[in-house]
């Protein structure tokens, strides 16, 4: 067993272990924690129970099939990880990305972002108590995996958004299923809301909970709605668009508390956006080309392999080498449901990066637990890992 | 238990009942490693609905629960707690390993996940899928209780 | 290495908004500080690439970004396994320096409490390192 890593010397300071295995850790984190009572006198996030190995892993891999392991990295997240790492990589190919590719990305990447966020409402109303919650995000969020599974035939780890565009085309039933899904869903956010946002019970637990202040949460790293309830108005989709996200008119919501109610209602006001910004994608998608006509990046369409001899050599080339792209450096930082997600490639021509660092929110943002924790009650620790948003699949990668 | 007749063995109807009371309420210790968890719980969720089954309520204390769902990857760092909740549920205990990863660790095959969680434990049903379906988890409890029924024909 | 006060061009360009500077290890935790007091306060990422070929094998990556002009600044040093820790510059290094240490190998002096974060406490061996293998088990075919 390791050493213990917090030590007291008052006798009266119980010094206790919260999971792996735990309801309410939000995956398999575990917290050390010295308890005075039930107060917390000090808190220490211990990680690594979910450690995958993927990063040394994208090194013995080509580049299309390490698309498939960036779905399991956040997997409330996946398409935006397929979004940042695609991103990574066109940089280092540096080709340009037709339009249509480009709205689909940002109407699959927000679509995915009221995903993570019906999830995190329901499991942290189920963390403080509020259990029908829990079933009535995830009867919306069954609805927005039957779209998925219509488009890509996965309900969750799609794959669908691909260095070089999309992996098909949408199909224009598919946009109309879309449109009716989200003129469905901003009812039903209100309510949640009904349910959550006055609730006397719902305030008294997360409203000054785990304070933020904003110079350490920048000291920290710390990013996404974190940020944005500790009053930095900061968000990577307006500040350095990608995916051509500056086509876009979004409000982004900002909240000077810094403690858990504060980011509670910065994601619910971020649900609405996204619902407003897929609308926007529906109207903005122009016809054409889902991914670009070069053919080192993306492989021919198939009719094509039928009568040219080039279109077959590039086929096969792209299929049994992979992608290739060309020695560099690259990294693209995308905001994602948790904060700002970005994939470092260092590539040196083969068809194997040497070198893939995922830059995980999720990381980050759990460094801030023990100053928020701190003076707090168990209880109160529960509502902040739950405020936090951590997916242990991205932090232990 | 040895009711029901006169040498002590437990009747035929009894051993009967106590059999279809386990098969029919297999309750879940809440052990959801990563993705896998997510679609579990989607299965306990509205659409899916788990409980109809019988598995009503995912129990945090592994002393409550008779069955464990190993739902994600094992990492080595988390074998041995996985080992620890294992010794903790009192038997009968089942085990489902969910997901590709808990039946042979999926697409890690690396030095950082176990291979396969029946490495560690005893594992009575394995359900493809990476992640699974919610109604292929709900056939793998269903395949689970017809197990528990025929183990117990069989004695 | 060149002056670590004067600004590089990175040896490879990059598309995005990325300055780039070269520093030395010695010279890691003024360089940040210099960087910070320029208007690079959020503090990104540490990551390190392993050159094995290399005399100074572990190429330490920082990522900073300023709120005011919105760019990252990607500071590179290089060492053969020591570095100084820059936790008390940016307290969001501590996690990630223990990372490096964990997966590389590189041992920060003056942190706080540099010890493995991802692996088990008593794991042999460095995993991220290029000449560590992948592991796992025998499969018959092979991936290629």
């Amino acid at each position: 067993m390791p050493a213990d890593l917090l030590v007291s010397d008052r006798p009266e300071i119980l010094h206790i272990n919260l999971g792996p295995q735990h309801p309410s850790t939000h995956g398999v984190l575990r917290v050390e924690l010295l308890l005075d009572g039930e107060i917390v006198v000090k808190a220490m996030p211990i990680i690594g129970y979910l450690h995958t190995g993927i990063e040394k892993m994208f090194e013995h891999r080509t580049y299309l099939h390490n698309v498939t392991m960036t779905d399991r990295m956040d997997y409330l997240n996946p398409l935006g990880n397929n979004l940042a790492y695609a991103l990574s990589v066109e940089q280092l190919f540096g080709c340009d990305i037709p339009p249509r590719a480009q709205i689909g990305r940002v109407l699959l990447a927000e679509l995915t972002r009221i995903n993570s966020h019906l999830v995190w409402t329901g499991t942290t109303a189920l963390d403080l108590g509020a259990n029908s919650v829990f079933l009535y995000t995830f009867r919306e969020r069954e609805q927005l995996l039957d779209l998925f599974e219509e488009l890509s035939g996965a309900r969750m780890m799609t794959s669908f958004i691909r260095p070089g565009g999309l992996a098909k085309d949408l199909p224009l039933p598919w946009l109309d299923n879309v449109a009716r899904f989200l003129d469905m869903l901003p009812s039903r956010v209100d309510d949640y809301e009904s349910l959550l946002t006055d609730n006397p019970l719902f305030k008294e637990r997360t409203i000054g909970i785990g304070q933020l202040t904003a110079e350490a949460a920048l000291d920290l790293g710390v990013s996404g709605p974190m940020l944005r309830a500790s009053g930095v108005d900061f968000d990577l989709r307006r500040a350095n668009p990608y995916s051509s996200y500056d086509k876009f008119e979004f409000q982004v919501p900002v909240r000077t508390g810094g403690d858990c109610y504060d980011r509670y209602k910065v994601r619910i006001a971020e649900l609405r956006e996204s619902i407003n910004l897929c609308r926007q994608a529906l109207n903005l998608l122009p016809p054409g080309d889902f991914r670009p006509s070069d053919r080192k990046v993306v492989p021919p369409p198939r009719e094509e392999l039928g009568s040219s001899m080039e279109a077959v050599i590039h086929h096969f080339k792209l299929y049994t080498e992979g992608l290739r792209p060309p020695a560099g450096e690259a990294y693209v930082g995308v905001e994602s449901p948790r904060g700002e997600l970005g994939f470092f490639i260092v590539s040196d021509g083969s068809g194997k990066p040497i070198r893939c660092h995922e830059r995980a929110p999720s990381f980050a943002n759990l460094q801030a637990l023990p100053i928020m924790a701190q003076g707090g009650l168990v209880a109160d620790l529960i509502a902040i890992i739950a405020s936090i948003d951590p997916i242990l699949g991205e932090v232990d990668r | 238990m040895a009711v029901g007749t006169k040498d002590g063995t437990p009747s035929f109807m009894l051993s009967r009942i106590e059999e279809w009371s386990r098969e029919q309420s297999l309750w879940p210790v809440m052990f959801g490693l990563a993705c896998c968890a997510i679609e579990m719980m989607a299965a306990a969720a509205s659409r899916y609905d788990l409980a109809r089954f019988g598995s009503e309520l995912m129990r945090p204390s592994p002393r409550q629960a008779d069955l464990m769902i190993v739902s994600g990857r094992v990492s080595q760092k988390m074998a041995p707690v996985l080992k620890e909740i294992y010794d903790q549920m009192p038997e009968p205990k089942w085990v489902i390993a969910m997901g590709d990863c808990a039946s042979c660790a999926g697409i890690f095959n690396n030095y950082a996940v176990v291979q396969g969680v029946d490495k560690i434990v005893p594992v009575d049903v394995y359900i493809p899928g990476c992640p699974p379906r919610p109604e292929a988890l709900i056939d793998g409890v269903i395949k689970l209780q017809q197990r528990i029924r025929a183990q117990a024909a069989r004695t | 290495m060149s002056s670590p006060l004067v600004e590089q061009p990175a040896t490879r360009p990059a598309a995005a908004p990325v300055r780039a500077v070269n520093s030395s290890t010695r010279e890691l935790p003024a360089t940040l500080r210099r960087l910070k007091g320029n208007g690079f306060t959020r503090f990104v990422d540490l990551t390190a690439v392993d050159y094995p070929e290399l005399p100074e094998r572990f190429e330490l990556n920082y990522m900073l970004y300023s709120m005011a002009t919105r760019e990252w600044c990607r500071v590179k040093a290089w060492t053969a396994g020591k570095a100084p820790t820059v936790s008390d510059v940016f307290a969001g290094a501590n996690a990630f320096e223990r990372e490096v240490y964990d997966m590389y190998g590189v041992d920060f002096e003056g942190h706080p409490q540099l010890r493995r974060i991802l692996m088990p406490d008593d794991w042999v061996g460095h995993p991220l390192r290029r000449d560590e293998p992948l592991g796992g088990e025998e499969v018959e075919f092979s991936a290629g």
